[in-house]
């Protein structure tokens, strides 16, 4: 069997070619304008076109045997129909395999902060409130499938909970710990209540326009918020009143924002294997039967949008400590979307998936430095590439099977 | 056979813009019958059971359900969870099951609204909760057992054949404890053997003493199976009556087949 055919070298040509006509004006042409001087760069056109038609060809060599490992795949399947469980089903029903992953897992995370530099520990820290995010989210769009643009809003309202309450009335930290994350529950259901009769992209529209909203109010009523400028010298997370030296307050707010993801991981799986979870995901899968089954469609809309708005909140709360300053700029559009690509590449409706998926998209930006200028090209292009060849997310969501034994009398 | 009624339809009426598609029906569902609605395409039996469900809000007319030993209850209005949650269940002409679920997740949504586990309960996972899902669980498995699905339970829905997906309708419909079970065509799309095994399923229902209303076209399973037929045709009740008669009224005749012409 040819690997490469005559109309795939074609097609590379062709594809080089558009390539160099495109990148010409930006890589080939340099003008300098103090000299008047005009610099054809004619080897980067060299570069563009070799590079491009490589890249095309090795495509095509991807897409052949994929298409053939297709054909076996297929034939495979009709052979042992019963013995089709995807990897990731294999490696959750198999404890023995799973177990000392997750365990070996566990103690990494624990002595992380002996380990690593205070640099590396801070950056953890980031990504683990992302993971807290990224699995609120993951209640209203992966599990109850009502698109969110607007999730920022609800970490904004738990952030600002905690600095204003803190500015004006000393409130600490454990206090507002709760109050940002009920604020934020009631935020989540007062979007809720608009919003009931819409789905899809409509849905998308309006909670997209009230993220930009929050964020309005925030920046432009400076009385209530301090505008632009910001928030600072909020508290820091106590403990009993001792005073840390920096370091050790940093390794303690790492330990409190791992507390927080275990806390978040136990609940929401719980949630999801229970009545109100199955009701979720019904909803996802067909409202008009969801409803006819008896199940309040508003108050599950309302309870997905409170419950995953309430998770922002505390996150919220913890980002306000963390940094001890906050301003509008960090709860733009760009954080929502961020949020929701954690949760589409991990997997939606998937715990692990978007653990995973959160420490992927927070720290490889962060370990990308080494690439510099190049950073965010090539984050860019592992979003698209994974996007392309794994749509359902790194891990894909595995349905709860109810053993005989748990049913038995 | 119970005369009492569990289902009385007065003067229905359902108006789309200027077209009426119910005309002032007028129907009354014994307990314990397994009654049906036929009539040609487009009659109205699809909406008329949207009316009933609360999927669609009747222009006028009184829907009364009346459990036995129960003060009757008024159906008009309501949506469509809490028609469910007052007994009524149904299924769908064009199956409308949770795909990417398992059957036996499937059937689990059904008992939402006879069970009671709030988001503090989940959590907590308290004894009275895990009593309720267990139960859940086994009541779920037993329906599954009963429409004979109980080996793919752990299977996906959308994987089903599809009178297996029907069969998993009924059982997701039987979860919500209804006292009337109303089925959209369930024979639709089924081979010979699919439909005999159907007709023992929806006797068996009828049996264990459910009022069964079903919409279907298969002449043979209508009259082989119903206790008692209404025929409608352009939104209006032309003829209501046992297998026998319905078979032999000219004017259902008329409906099915046209006019026949006679030639001097």
């Amino acid at each position: 069997m040819n690997v490469i055919t005559l109309k795939d070298c074609r097609k590379a040509l062709l594809t080089a070619l558009w390539f160099m006509f495109l990148t010409f004006p930006i890589l080939v042409v340099k003008v300098n304008t103090t000299e008047h001087l005009v610099i054809w760069r004619w080897q980067n056109l060299i570069y563009v076109g070799a590079a491009t038609c490589i890249a095309s060809l090795l495509t095509s060599v991807y897409r052949h045997y994929r298409d053939r490992r297709g054909q076996m795949r297929q034939q495979e399947q009709q052979e042992e129909e019963a013995g089709r469980l995807s990897l990731t089903e294999r490696f959750f029903n198999t404890p023995a395999v799973s177990r000392p992953v997750f365990a070996t897992a566990a103690l990494f995370f624990l002595i992380f902060p002996l380990l690593f530099s205070t640099y590396q520990v801070n950056i953890m820290t980031t990504a683990l409130m992302y993971v807290v995010l990224g699995l609120g989210l993951n209640i209203v769009v992966g599990v109850a499938g009502l698109l969110n643009l607007g999730y920022v809003a609800f970490y904004a309202v738990g952030a600002y909970t905690y600095a204003l309450l803190n500015m004006h009335f000393d409130v600490g930290f454990w206090i507002a710990l709760p109050l940002g994350g009920i604020m934020a529950a009631l935020f989540g259901i007062l979007l809720g209540f608009p919003v009931l009769r819409l789905r899809g992209d409509y849905l998308a529209i309006v909670t997209l326009g009230f993220g930009e909203i929050i964020l309005l109010v925030l920046k432009n009523w400076a009385e209530f918020s301090q505008g632009p400028g910001g928030i600072s010298n909020i508290s820091r997370p106590g403990f009993f009143g001792v005073n840390m030296p920096m370091e050790t307050a940093l390794n303690y707010q790492y330990y409190l924002t791992i507390a927080m993801v275990v806390l978040t991981i136990f609940v929401i799986n719980r949630l999801q294997n229970s009545r109100i979870g199955r009701a979720l995901f019904a909803l996802r899968e067909d409202e008009i039967a969801c409803q006819a089954m008896g199940i309040d469609k508003t108050t599950v809309k309302l309870t997905a949008f409170a419950l995953g708005a309430t998770w922002a909140g505390l996150a919220g709360v913890l980002f306000a400590a963390k940094n001890a300053y906050i301003n509008p700029d960090s709860f733009t559009f760009l954080e929502s979307a961020m949020i929701l690509c954690i949760v589409v590449l991990g997997g939606m409706g998937s715990i692990v998936g978007v653990i995973i998926g959160a420490l992927i998209l927070i720290l490889l930006p962060e370990y990308l430095r080494a690439f510099s200028d190049y950073r965010m090209l090539a984050f860019g292009a592992l979003l698209v590439i994974m996007m392309v060849f794994r749509p359902q997310g790194i891990i894909a969501n595995v349905r709860r099977t109810y053993h005989k034994k748990d049913s038995a009398a | 056979m119970s005369t009492e009624p569990i289902l009385s339809v007065r003067g229905l009426i359902m108006e789309f813009g200027g077209i009426r598609a119910l005309d002032k029906l007028d129907l009354t569902i014994q307990n314990g019958q397994i009654a049906a609605l036929i009539g040609p395409n487009g009659a109205g039996k699809t909406t008329f059971f949207n009316c009933l469900t609360g999927i669609y809000t009747p222009t006028a007319g009184e829907l009364h359900l009346s459990p036995s030993g129960q003060p009757s209850r008024r159906l008009n209005g309501l949506k469509p969870n809490q028609v469910t949650e007052a007994g009524l269940a149904r299924t769908f002409q064009n199956i409308r099951l949770f795909p990417t679920m398992t059957v036996l997740e499937n059937v689990m949504i059904g008992r939402h609204c006879r069970t009671r586990a709030k988001i503090l309960g989940a959590i907590l996972r308290d004894p009275r909760t895990l009593r309720e899902e267990k139960e859940t669980v086994d009541i779920s498995r037993s329906l599954l057992h009963k429409v004979g699905l109980a080996d793919l339970a752990d299977e996906v829905a959308k994987n089903l054949p599809y009178g297996a997906q029907r069969r998993l309708e009924i059982a997701r419909a039987l979860a919500t404890e209804p006292l009337l079970l109303l089925l959209d065509e369930p024979a639709a799309g089924m081979n010979p053997q699919e439909t005999q095994k159907l007709i023992g399923l929806i006797r068996n229902i009828r049996d264990e003493g459910l009022s069964i209303l079903l919409i279907e076209h298969d002449m043979k399973l209508v009259m082989s199976l119903s206790d008692y037929i209404f025929v409608v045709d352009y939104g209006r009740k032309i003829a209501e009556g046992v297998p026998e008669e319905v078979r032999s009224n000219p004017v259902v005749i008329k409906a099915y087949l046209g006019e026949e012409v006679e030639y001097a």
